[in-house]
């Protein structure tokens, strides 16, 4: 499989913040891509890299074969709407859809209308006004109707309820057919668009600390639960992400395989081992870091 | 509409599979293609279709090209000598485990059987 999107030691700074510190992960042609993470783990940072609307302090991005950034055929190929997209302050719904075509070649006015009666956009209010629901699904209409080989969504949830959103996986599923496409969605929601990610990828602190497949990151991935002693005694040497006590119980979140003695020995001390789910592997993974920062503060006070 | 614990693309082929038994896909039949199963379970079409071609590679579907996805002759069978390989593990052995645990005797758990088959 040729990779569309490869991101290789992307760094961004941004004064003395550093955003990205050599990010590095690939994104296979006509995957479905989660980028996962806290508030401020650098996914909208290197969804504008990978979008050309920004450039790395150092690093390379390479997007269907090209450095994105102010080259017009890769950027023809690229749908982009950022969580936050600003339109002019007099504009309509009908003026951003008479506006799109001129950005994406492949534009579907017949996908467009869809999306707008499934979503229920207001026709007639200025797009200033609408709602956060409202203004996730312009910018799902943009994304979609565009039919660009590289979708990137940033947030597309946001706001929208619960009908909309499985709406518009089904949009999404039933298009790909004929128009096979390469999506990277950043999210929250990730216990509700975990199936239809093929890859993920986790970030914490401007660090890609997990990109796997999504199947092999949860199938590595567990949670135990039991008594403190049993639980800290099977987990010695494991990588362990995240743990939590309430009284003589703990539960661990941890990643790696787990040999057949520790199971066996689990099934002793009656611990429970199950699978952790994306939602909590990737809370485990913002947990984690939460607690070493304490412990860094702990130490220099 | 899939769980946590084994991964999707399984629990899609499982499920297929249970169809095909169950006599809902019959042999030479044509089964839902692979964008279908992805937007009906809302789940990555690549995905999904790793999910139907671990039933292509067990000789349970096969492609004809251009046309869609088919049961193969045989299939029915081929996936009940699979199945019944895995029925101690998936379904005797926690039986037992739980009986244990519950102290349910050989007896009893003979007339439980025979209750459950008579209904």
């Amino acid at each position: 499989m040729t990779n569309t999107i490869e991101i290789d030691s992307v760094t961004r700074q941004f004064g003395r913040v550093r955003a990205l510190d050599s990010v590095s992960f690939a994104v296979p042609e006509h995957s479905f891509v989660g980028l996962l993470g806290r508030n401020g783990a650098g996914k909208t940072t290197v969804m504008s890299i990978m979008a050309g609307q920004d450039r790395p302090t150092s690093g390379n991005v390479t997007v269907a074969g090209h450095d994105p950034f102010e080259h017009a055929p890769t950027l023809a190929q690229i749908s982009y709407v950022r969580d936050n997209q600003r339109y002019p302050d007099d504009y309509r719904l009908h003026h951003v859809l008479r506006i799109a075509p001129n950005f994406a070649p492949n534009w579907s006015p017949e996908v467009a209308a869809e999306l707008v009666e499934g979503f229920r956009i207001p026709a007639r209010t200025p797009i200033k006004k609408l709602s956060r629901g409202q203004l996730s699904s312009v910018a799902i209409v943009l994304g979609l109707a565009s039919r660009a080989p590289i979708t990137l969504l940033d947030e597309p949830y946001l706001g929208l309820d619960v009908t909309a959103r499985a709406f518009f996986h089904t949009v999404l599923l039933r298009d790909y057919e004929d128009h096979p496409r390469t999506v990277v969605f950043s999210t929250h929601l990730i216990e509700e668009s975990a199936s239809l990610f093929d890859r993920v990828v986790i970030m914490d602190k401007g660090r890609v600390v997990l990109d796997a497949a999504s199947d092999e990151a949860t199938e590595t991935a567990w949670v135990m639960s039991g008594t403190t002693p049993a639980v800290t005694r099977l987990t010695g040497n494991a990588q362990v992400l995240s743990t939590s006590t309430v009284g003589g119980l703990m539960s661990a979140t941890g990643f790696g395989a787990l040999d057949s003695e520790t199971r066996e020995l689990a099934q002793e001390l009656r611990v429970q081992i199950v699978r952790a789910t994306l939602q909590q592997l990737v809370a485990a993974y913002g947990a984690n870091d939460a607690a070493s920062d304490r412990k860094e503060e702990v130490r220099s006070a | 509409m899939f769980t946590g614990e084994i991964p999707i693309y399984q629990q899609l082929a499982d499920r297929v599979a249970e169809d095909i038994l169950a006599g809902t896909y019959p042999e030479e039949s044509s089964v839902p293609s692979t964008n279908e199963y992805a937007v009906f379970y809302q789940i990555s079409p690549i995905t999904a279709a790793k999910g139907v071609n671990l039933l292509v590679e067990q000789g349970v579907l096969y492609k004809k090209r251009g046309v869609g996805m088919f049961v193969a002759a045989g299939a029915r069978e081929k996936l009940r000598v699979k199945r019944r390989a895995a029925f101690s593990e998936r379904h005797i052995a926690p039986l037992v485990h739980e009986a244990r645990l519950l102290r349910i005797y050989r007896e009893e758990l003979d007339d439980l059987i025979n209750q459950e088959d008579s209904k």
